[in-house]
């Protein structure tokens, strides 16, 4: 769990450019972190990639915050990787 | 009554510097910025040599890129935006007075974010087009630059860039001279950039048997008008300007550069990549520039040559000049920034337009370096080697582009 949390930090942290201190699981990608519309696209590929996940456009539109991510990732990556 | 119109902020990313005193004293004593590549392997490739931009990094220019900024954007618009922002910092513009819907900007690119493309291309092939980047488009279109310059400070003027391969950046100025003109704009930021030495940009330039393959002497291998050249180095880089009116300039006590008086441009019609033998073409652009400019043809004292080491277009420039001049052609001083900054394409005519204003500043003309041995079709005098102490007042910047587009610009010192 904490290594998922950790992984999806670093993934926020590398694609956004952001402070690491500034990515707690209350953050909105769009509100907070200062994502856009393509950037919040890409963070979802880049999910995808490092979990080995399809997640469907309708299940990535919910994803707006670190928590959001962190909680969607553990919640289906058990399967595939964890 | 045309308008007059100057350049007032300059800056500069090239192989051979990237700050004003850099580039200018690498001119002065005939630096070569060309190296063996280092940041793909190179083993396959019949060229392993090209003019790099060194140290170029988002923490060295942190106070114009952020993090992100840098990272969403390719390299070649990196190194535009970087000059974009020294030419207006030099220009000492001060934009909270200024209508920012009055300032436009135009640049020059021939390509665009090719090393994106082939990661993307990658991706696509590996993993599927559910793993092609939303920012693929936005990175690669090479008008991504105007309009990263227009958000960054607000630039709503008109915006767009030229591309016309080797001529592009010539073209940008030409059209920031009309906007200008046509008073469309107050302020004009323009110039261009090009960085496409990539695995995909290299290898097409290699099959064409466009590039030197002299890898074993990397500085010796951008050789104008030498006898023995044997292909143009490609080269990185940009060159950026603020061009406003005179009067403008003057009424905010700004430093000139140069007065921009003429420019020409045409077609060859002829072939794809070759330039027309004759050197039509390429007159036909000097002297529309030349009657743009409303200027004797005995005024021009400076020709800064596109000059870029391959045999074709160092013989039929050469002829073209002498169409153009007549006999007055073996007085005037040519000579070639590609000899020490390799060929920058779509940047080419910004990063020369650099180097002519501060060599006129400075009272110079730079060498052709790499000048051996003579060849009898091109006979005229290229400065070689060594920097010539020699104030010059009218030059003209050539630029001759794939598809056959030529161009050429006219400067002139400032004097009231």
């Amino acid at each position: 769990m904490a290594d998922t949390e950790n992984r999806v930090k670093e993934i926020i942290v590398e694609q956004l450019g952001v402070d690491p201190a500034e990515v707690v699981p209350g953050a909105s990608f769009v509100n907070d972190l200062g994502a856009d519309s393509l950037d919040t696209v890409e963070l979802v590929m880049a999910f995808e990639e490092e979990f080995g996940l399809e997640i469907p456009d309708e299940e990535a539109e919910k994803i707006q915050t670190v928590g959001n991510a962190i909680e969607y990732i553990n919640t289906h990556a058990s399967k595939a990787e964890k | 009554m045309k308008k007059r119109i100057v350049i007032t902020g300059l800056g500069v990313v090239s192989p051979i510097g990237s700050e004003k005193d850099e580039f200018v004293n690498a001119l002065k004593e005939g630096k070569s910025g060309i190296s063996l590549i280092e940041h793909f392997d190179t083993t396959d490739f019949s060229t392993k040599i090209a003019g790099t931009v060194k140290d170029f990094s988002q923490s060295k220019y942190e106070k114009y890129l952020d993090r992100k900024k840098f990272k969403r954007m390719a390299r070649f618009a990196q190194i535009g935006f970087v000059a974009a922002c020294m030419a207006i910092e030099d220009s000492k513009l001060d934009l909270s007075k200024e209508d920012l819907s009055r300032v436009s900007v135009v640049t020059g690119t021939g390509m665009g974010g090719l090393r994106v493309m082939e990661e993307e291309v990658e991706a696509l092939l590996t993993k599927g087009p559910k793993r092609v980047s939303p920012f693929l488009i936005p990175m690669i279109i090479s008008n991504i630059l105007p309009g990263e310059i227009a958000i960054k400070y607000g630039f709503s003027g008109p915006n767009y860039t030229t591309t016309s391969a080797c001529s592009s950046s010539n073209h940008a100025i030409g059209d920031a001279i009309k906007i200008l003109q046509f008073d469309e704009a107050d302020v004009v930021v323009s110039g261009g950039v090009e960085s496409v030495i990539s695995p995909l940009g290299m290898a097409g330039f290699c099959s064409m048997k466009a590039l030197s393959q002299r890898n074993d002497d990397p500085q010796k291998a951008s050789r104008p008008f030498d006898k023995d050249r044997d292909g143009f180095v490609m080269g990185e880089g940009s060159g950026m300007f603020v061009l406003e009116t005179l009067e403008r300039a003057k009424s905010r006590g700004a430093t000139i550069y140069g007065e921009l008086i003429g420019f020409g441009s045409s077609d060859d019609a002829y072939h794809i990549t070759a330039p027309e033998p004759e050197g039509r073409g390429a007159a036909a652009a000097m002297e529309a520039a030349i009657k743009s400019a409303g200027i004797s043809k005995d005024e021009v004292d400076y020709i800064n040559a596109h000059g870029t080491s391959t045999g074709l277009n160092d013989k039929t420039e050469t002829l073209a000049i002498k169409k153009v001049f007549g006999d007055k052609a073996y007085k005037i001083p040519i000579s070639s920034t590609k000899s020490m900054t390799g060929h920058l394409l779509g940047g080419a005519a910004g990063v020369e337009l650099a180097a002519i204003l501060l060599s006129m500043r400075d009272g110079f003309i730079h060498p052709t370096i790499n000048y051996q041995t003579p060849d009898p079709d091109c006979d005229l005098d290229y400065v070689p080697n060594k920097a010539r102490q020699q104030k010059f007042n009218t030059a003209i910047s050539n630029s001759l582009g794939f598809g056959g587009h030529n161009t050429a610009i006219i400067v002139k010192r400032y004097v009231d």
